[in-house]
């Protein structure tokens, strides 16, 4: 039969619709736990939702990752998630005065900051007091993200510290190129060469960026130690919820998080 | 024949079906702007007008896209007549080339802007020997909002063209006018209308351009942060200040919608019939 454009339409337009349906039928009969997490944990998260579907057959893992503020107004605005868990306390405490969680958060982890520069290091970034000379391009997360908030934080400290001029964080500031939406945006930029130095965590730069990237250590009390909080959200798969914070929080899970490079939750006093 | 073969309860059936869906679709545009509507507080819309770093994202907003427009037409103006006029071997490609920047994903423009533009990018060693840096700056912006704001002007514009009527054309030649001067002065003035409209639709896809900037250009208050960009910050910040930029940006491209219609103009309607007289050659 011969292919009028009728028939070629037609045949165009089923092929669409299959590749459009085609991607659900995998999840049907399926149980699906979504976890909202921070960018930074994105391949710690992977790493765990692998090993709870091990453990839990039929269950799916799906995983969202972005900025914690993102994630927090997302879930505001009506977003259906099952865990949230974020890099700071304050956007787990947003979520929980609009009564977006059930039950408390507790905390899972913790996360160094760090400078990262690029290999090639067009900057000359050798110190953190490097940070201040004029027309070096800095790239930090914007103030609501976790990442951005933690990043201010350390250079207030380090304002007047020895060797370290009165007004430091605003010298650094001035050097500001751009407000990244998530931590991830931050490494993505520096790896890309087109900004001499960024503040990031610790865990961000992975195996595979260690021949592109460049770390200068930020010294303990002048590094706010990130936290991060996990809760079950309210209205959710509130059992699979709590199974997948037992393992975050269990030795499997902490081990995991160990091996990405996050330090384990601070003693309880 | 299939008509008088149907049933009778097809028609009205089939009537009431297009009738529903067009309803739907109607519902689908008009329920999330009037959502935000009346998510704006009657008098915030003013009240946001004379917030300074709102003020600051409208101008850099107004400058760029304005120039972004502009720089389409300057750019677009002879490739969109090129396409229209003429037939040459991979006119294909570069048809399809010039459609690329409208479907490709506004994040993969400024991801590919990066591969092109950026200091270690392509071309990135001969903008820096001539000390020019494009990312991270508000020239980056504008590069930015002409890769997604182009095709609409060339795409118009060659509709333009290829409407003018030969016979017009015709009587230049019988007049021994030369090509430029046919161009000045009988298809640029009858393809006019066209013109403006794909104007104003580079204009407004400039002003609405949020991937391939963030992507691209970064994000800073009063160099890389348009409205656009501002009302992705300020919805983890302020939502009612969200809602007022976001209706201010519906509102300025609704109007230039309107404007556009009435003027007989619009990127999908039906070319009209020339309100010019044949322009005299020579």
């Amino acid at each position: 039969m011969p292919l009028t454009p009728q028939r070629a339409h037609l045949q165009f337009g089923v092929v669409l619709l299959a590749g459009a349906l085609l991607p659900a039928l995998p999840l049907a009969g399926q149980q699906v736990l979504s976890v909202f997490a921070a960018a930074s944990l994105t391949e710690a998260f992977n790493d765990l939702g692998r090993a709870f579907e091990r453990a839990h057959p039929g269950v799916t893992v799906r995983l969202n990752y972005s900025g914690s503020q993102v994630l927090a107004t997302q879930l505001e605005q009506g977003a259906r998630a099952d865990v949230l868990a974020t890099a700071d306390q304050r956007w787990m405490q947003y979520a929980r005065d609009r009564r977006l969680l059930a039950g408390d958060a507790a905390t899972f982890a913790r996360n160094r900051l760090v400078v990262v520069i690029p290999r090639a290091n067009p900057g000359y970034v050798e110190k953190l007091q490097d940070l201040t000379r004029p027309g070096l391009k800095l790239v930090l997360a914007g103030a609501q993200v976790p990442a951005g908030g933690y990043s201010r934080e350390s250079l207030r400290r380090l304002n007047g510290a020895p060797g370290f001029p009165a007004a430091f964080d605003r010298q650094v500031l001035a050097n500001l190129v751009s407000e990244e939406e998530n931590v991830r945006a931050v490494v993505a930029k520096v790896r890309l060469r087109e900004a001499d130095a960024g503040i990031a965590y610790a865990t961000d730069v992975g195996a595979r960026d260690r021949d592109a990237l460049t770390i200068l250590e930020i010294p303990d009390p002048y590094n706010p130690i990130a936290e991060y909080p996990i809760a079950v959200v309210a209205g959710g798969h509130r059992e699979l919820a709590g199974a997948f914070i037992a393992l975050v929080l269990g030795p499997e899970g902490q081990a995991l998080l160990a091996t990405r490079g996050f330090l384990p939750p601070a003693p309880r006093r | 024949m299939i008509a008088a073969s149907s049933p009778r309860w097809r028609e009205p059936l089939g009537r009431a079906l297009m009738l529903g869906l067009a309803a739907l679709v109607a519902a689908l545009v008009a329920l999330p702007v009037v959502a935000l509507v009346l998510r704006v507080p009657p008098g915030t819309l003013l009240a946001q007008l004379g917030n300074p770093s709102v003020q600051e994202a409208l101008r850099l907003s107004l400058t760029t896209s304005v120039a972004a427009a502009l720089v389409s037409v300057v750019i677009g103006l002879p490739m969109a007549h090129l396409l229209a006029t003429r037939a040459f071997p991979g006119k294909r490609v570069l048809e399809i080339l010039m459609d690329l920047p409208m479907v490709i994903p506004p994040t993969v423009a400024g991801f590919a802007l990066l591969m092109a533009f950026g200091r270690a990018g392509l071309l990135g060693g001969t903008l820096t020997a001539f000390g020019i840096s494009l990312p991270f700056t508000t020239a980056g912006v504008v590069l930015a909002q002409v890769f997604m704001a182009v095709p609409f002007f060339v795409g118009a514009a060659r509709a333009g063209f290829s409407a003018v009527d030969p016979r017009y054309l015709d009587a230049a030649a019988t007049l021994r006018a030369g090509e430029m001067h046919t161009f000045w002065r009988v298809r640029l003035p009858l393809a006019l209308p066209s013109l403006v409209a794909g104007l104003g639709m580079a204009w407004a896809r400039a002003l609405g351009e949020f991937g391939a900037t963030i992507t691209f250009a970064g994000n800073l208050a009063g160099v890389t942060r348009t409205v656009p960009l501002d009302v992705y910050l300020l919805l983890h910040e302020d939502l009612e200040a969200a809602a007022t930029l976001s209706l201010l940006l519906i509102v300025m491209a609704a109007v230039l919608l309107a404007g556009m219609r009435q003027a007989g103009l619009g990127l999908f309607a039906p070319p009209r019939a020339p309100r010019f007289a044949p322009p005299r050659a020579g």
